[in-house]
């Protein structure tokens, strides 16, 4: 028996790779698929959790829309996506465009729109969706400042997501500040893309900053591109550092 | 104007309908008269059958003043015909209303009976004016003088539809009612000697009316897709909760998730008043379901608990608010895609992939209608430069177009006219100096369609 915790060991290591990366907590995580976030997440976001993303100002809620699907689609693993909207922010932001998801290569049959008549009800959706073990991602969207969506809401969501697993993501039209139980915070803004012959506006690119991190990863800011032939996100043929927002609003002043 | 109805003191007093309105206020000086409101008779006959519905759900309207009742299969409830019949005629009479109740093999022949009494008159049979003149002419008065006749000179002298109608009053005949709402595929019910109000208590037998109707459903092979459940007031008010599942079930555990979100939904809350004395859970479509289909599968269960979440939502919001993408097949953006309720039957439709490599040609958001911009372009009919949406300025860095889509004129009754054909749209890709990207047209082309087109601002790219 002298073998024994090599060959535990080993056990170890190929459930690892059966169930993919896990956090020292034993939650499994989903990926970015790019080396350069991942590697600074310490392999990726947890997936049975709450993450934010806010849009960094008025007007970039589209690209944060984009992004919350882009990571709802990486984390739901081919099982459906919930997005809760509410109806104010429908006739803001204008609605989902299913040919649009398809040209950021995801399949619009794998989405289910649930349109909320006030930011209560959104939640109360919310919360019954993560509780749901067949779903694969949660997006909720309160419209505005949504300050019925305090610490205990988002703690009630943060419970409903540990006990399922399904991932949760909060998409917020305002990045102000705000108490939340939420893992990570997300700034997201679009980003001028990488020209394309004809002066043409190349591939989705996003200027992605994480400015909290309840696991103590420090704030970093990248700019990336969504790859969606592979469904992955990727660094742009001349990456660049990103400011934090702060400065560049500075700098822009 | 004339009387149309009398109340009992009247009729003592010689007043009958058809009566000159003048004429009896010449017998009766202190006549009480009120308008007649057929509209108000017509909707208490209706609240009059939807208490009736306790008793059956089979309840048909004979207006003015009749209600046709199908209790195939309900008198065992109350132990046999008469005793359903006494709770009717006191649940009806309670309400302070008179009651003329008659039971019979067939619907017309009730109907008489309760209309004429035992010895029906000719005038039963509700022909028009000519035929009962000449059926009186011929001596003819009662129904039971044409019941011994043979038939065939009966038809060939006052008509075919005068025998039908014979036939139907002396019971001979049988015709379906229709009945104000379908006939439930199935249902259960309960009653209780004491109204009960607690809501906690409906549950509870709303759960066991369930579980009744899961056997059935079981023995059937089938399962429910809408349920009803009637709550009957003992002060004759009905409230009725529905709930429709995705898929056929007869889970009774499921059932009562639903009923209890849809309580909880409700915009005024169940008001038991006096309490319930009555309730009455109906399946109202059924499917078939096989008992294999129950046993699934471990990967398919995570499905099933998906459709569980979308029948709680849809029942809780409403099914308009739980929706699924489905494509419009057609190159129009706005009707390219639609949203149906989740919970309708569909089947996985296959959406064409993009070209490899290329840029998102699609906004991921959709305005619709179009918003109005102001664009300033170099030239009239080439790509914008800078433009105003919601009161800020984009300079346009980058664009890609124009992509011109037509509009449909071969969808048109006139197929196509030249120069009306409607407007042809250019839209471009345009991205501004902070990366936004938005997909604008120009509605009409310049010069050939439109002298001035205006510019839109149709969606969103993230």
């Amino acid at each position: 028996m002298s073998d024994s915790p090599l060959s535990l060991a080993q056990l170890k290591r190929r459930l690892e790779r059966l169930e993919g990366p896990r956090a020292c907590s034993g939650t499994p995580l989903f990926s970015f698929g790019c080396d350069a976030v991942d590697a600074r997440l310490g392999g990726g976001l947890a997936r049975g959790a709450l993450h934010e993303l806010c849009a960094a100002e008025t007007g970039d809620h589209t690209a944060a829309s984009g992004f919350a699907l882009m990571l709802a689609a990486r984390a739901s693993r081919d099982k459906p996506i919930l997005w809760v909207r509410e109806d104010k922010g429908e006739r803001q932001h204008g609605r989902l465009y299913a040919p649009g998801m398809v040209e950021l290569g995801i399949d619009p049959g794998r989405i289910i729109q649930v349109s909320a008549p006030d930011t209560l009800s959104a939640l109360r959706v919310g919360a019954d969706i993560l509780g749901c073990m067949g779903v694969g991602a949660a997006v909720i969207e309160p419209w505005g400042e949504a300050r019925k969506l305090d610490l205990t809401a988002s703690r009630r969501l943060v419970l409903a997501a540990e006990k399922s697993g399904v991932a949760a993501f909060i998409l917020r039209d305002m990045a102000m500040s705000f108490a939340s139980a939420a893992a990570t915070r997300w700034l997201v803004s679009p980003e001028s893309s990488v020209v394309l012959p004809g002066n043409a506006p190349g591939p989705v690119s996003l200027a992605i900053e994480l400015v909290r991190h309840r696991g103590g990863i420090p704030p970093f800011g990248l700019i990336m591109e969504w790859d969606r032939d592979e469904q992955i996100f990727r660094e742009p043929a001349l990456s660049r550092v990103v400011l934090p927002l702060a400065q560049r609003r500075q700098m822009a002043a | 104007m004339r009387i149309v109805a009398v109340d009992e003191q009247a009729l003592a007093l010689g007043m009958a309908p058809g009566m000159a309105l003048a004429d009896a206020r010449a017998r009766v000086p202190d006549l009480a008269a009120v308008d007649h409101d057929p509209a108000a008779d017509a909707a208490l006959l209706e609240q009059i059958a939807d208490d009736c519905d306790r008793t059956t759900p089979m309840v048909a309207l004979d207006p003015p003043d009749g209600l046709i009742l199908d209790v195939t299969g309900c008198a065992h409830i109350w132990g046999d015909e008469g005793g359903l019949a006494s709770d009717l005629a006191a649940r009806l009479g309670q309400a302070g209303l008179r009651l003329r109740l008659a039971l019979a093999e067939t619907p017309d022949r009730a109907r008489a009976l309760a209309r004429h009494g035992k010895d029906l008159p000719i005038l039963a049979l509700d022909l028009d004016e000519e035929r009962s003149t000449a059926l009186r002419r011929a001596g003819l008065y009662m129904i039971a003088d044409l019941a011994t006749r043979p038939r065939a000179p009966l038809a060939a002298r006052f008509g075919e539809e005068m025998v039908t109608k014979l036939l139907r009053v002396l019971g001979e005949e049988d015709i379906r009612i229709s009945p104000r709402r379908v006939s439930p595929a199935l249902f259960a019910m309960r009653r209780f000697a004491e109204p009960v109000a607690m809501t906690d208590y409906v549950l509870a037998t709303l759960d066991g009316l369930a579980q009744e109707v899961e056997t059935a459903l079981r023995e059937r092979g089938s399962g429910g897709r809408r349920f009803i459940a009637s709550l009957f007031r003992s002060d004759g008010d009905t409230r009725r909760l529905v709930i429709e599942a995705g898929a056929p079930t007869r889970d009774p555990a499921l059932l009562m998730r639903l009923f209890h979100e849809r309580i909880e939904a409700l915009a005024d809350p169940l008001d038991p008043g006096f309490g319930y004395d009555a309730i009455r859970l109906d399946v109202a479509v059924t499917e078939p379901l096989g008992a294999a289909q129950l046993e699934l599968e471990e990967q398919a269960a995570g499905e099933v608990e998906v459709a569980g979440l979308i029948d709680r939502l849809s029942t809780r919001l409403g099914r308009h608010r739980v929706l699924r993408f489905g494509s419009g097949e057609t190159h129009i953006p706005e009707q390219a895609a639609f949203a149906f309720p989740a919970m309708a039957p569909s089947q996985l439709q296959k959406w064409p992939a993009p070209e490899p490599g290329e840029p998102p040609l699609r906004p991921l958001h959709l305005f619709d209608p179009p918003q109005l911009i102001v664009v300033i372009a170099e030239v009239p009919d080439g790509p914008p430069r800078r433009f105003r949406w919601r009161r800020t300025m984009h300079d346009v860095m980058r664009y890609e177009g124009p992509e011109r889509i037509a509009s449909e004129w071969w969808q048109r009754d006139a197929g196509y006219v030249p120069g009306r054909g409607g407007l042809t749209r250019d839209y471009f890709r345009v991205e501004d100096a902070r990366g936004r990207r938005f997909w604008v047209f120009r509605h009409g082309l310049y010069g050939t369609e439109k002298s001035n087109p205006d510019w839109y601002l149709h969606g969103l790219f993230a």
